[in-house]
């Protein structure tokens, strides 16, 4: 257990591994998301209640989930990175924070434009909709405050704090719809309880939520890499895999690099 | 298939605009973040030689040799 994270510890070990594992991540994820994609789009039901436009379902749950599933984490990394000072920890903060984001802006898009034709308005101060957009300001919070500060010690330093500041927000989030019961409508899924839609619609919405979730540990672990070689440019097997005429498979994630 | 036509496939009875949008922002925004993610790490990866060449232009004996020497492994602990 020790050894192992010592290891995690060593930038060297996980450039290597993470290569081992990301063309998978990125193969199965796409394919998950996109057959959910293609289902839900052109073959399941259409609802009885909204028409055709609840397929956004199957684009504005994943994005949402994910979105509050990638803060945790980074609330996660933010403990480790203030008890045990790792540095991979504030590594994965720094090259997540952008795609949280995105992930944030994207619920939050695609929900304006499904509240158009079912509420009749793209926006309304409703808590769930405004605890999301207070996510996505704490996302670019995160991501400005680590920019703004030169020293790296410092700034993983301050990004975890405000990390675990906003931390709160996420219950907020989860249970604004039972709280308040306004427009937004309570949860797709539970975990205690079986999904009130049919199969043809559920199964399809799973495969995105599980195919995103897969090609967002692809996309963190190529940020991740980048940022532990622009950290570790300077020592020796950085310097060995940048050698010119040296390994060609540093640009595309390298699978093969543990062995440098 | 849910849809009789590719025609009612896009027009979805008039939701068409809002679901084609969304799919539209949602794969656009993820290629950008992918476009965006690779093109950090091939400039990385180009300054990075860059700099290497110029080493191995100034000092040709000393660049790249690991043979005969220890290697440091930083482990980046503190």
């Amino acid at each position: 257990m020790w050894q192992f994270f010592h290891k995690l510890g060593s930038p060297k070990w996980f450039y290597g591994i993470a290569g081992r594992f990301m063309p998978w991540l990125l193969g199965i994820g796409l394919l998950l998301a996109l057959s959910g994609i293609v289902w839900g789009l052109g073959f399941a039901p259409k609802d009885y209640l909204q028409g055709n436009s609840y397929r956004i379902i199957f684009i504005h749950v994943p994005t949402a989930f994910l979105a509050q599933s990638v803060y945790l984490m980074m609330a996660v990394a933010g403990v480790v990175t203030l008890v045990w000072k790792m540095k991979l920890a504030d590594v994965f903060v720094k090259a997540v924070a952008p795609v949280g984001a995105a992930l944030t802006f994207l619920a939050l898009f695609t929900g304006a434009v499904w509240g158009q034709p079912t509420w009749g308005t793209w926006w309304i101060w409703d808590a769930r909709l405004t605890s999301m957009l207070i996510l996505l300001f704490l996302y670019l919070g995160v991501m400005a405050l680590g920019s703004a500060i030169a020293d790296e010690k410092s700034a993983a330093r301050a990004v975890a704090v405000l990390v675990l500041v906003g931390v709160v927000n996420i219950p907020i989030i989860k249970y604004s719809v039972n709280w308040w019961n306004t427009l937004h409508q309570p949860a797709t899924f539970k975990l205690t309880e079986k999904p009130t839609m049919p199969p043809e619609m559920w199964v399809p919405l799973l495969l995105v939520v599980v195919g995103l979730y897969l090609w967002f540990g692809w996309i963190a672990l190529y940020r991740m890499q980048t940022e532990v070689l622009r950290r570790e440019r300077r020592s020796r097997w950085v310097q060995d895999l940048m050698h010119p005429g040296g390994r060609s498979d540093v640009s595309s994630g390298g699978a093969r690099a543990d062995g440098v | 298939m849910a849809f009789d036509s590719l025609n009612a496939l896009i027009v979805m009875e008039g939701h068409g605009p809002y679901v084609w949008t969304c799919y539209g922002v949602f794969f656009l925004l993820l290629g950008v973040l992918v476009w965006w993610s690779l093109r950090e790490r091939r400039q990385l990866v180009r300054e990075q030689k860059q700099l290497q060449q110029q080493k191995t232009e100034a000092s040709p004996l000393q660049a790249g040799s690991t043979a005969g020497s220890f290697q440091r492994i930083n482990t980046s602990r503190q």
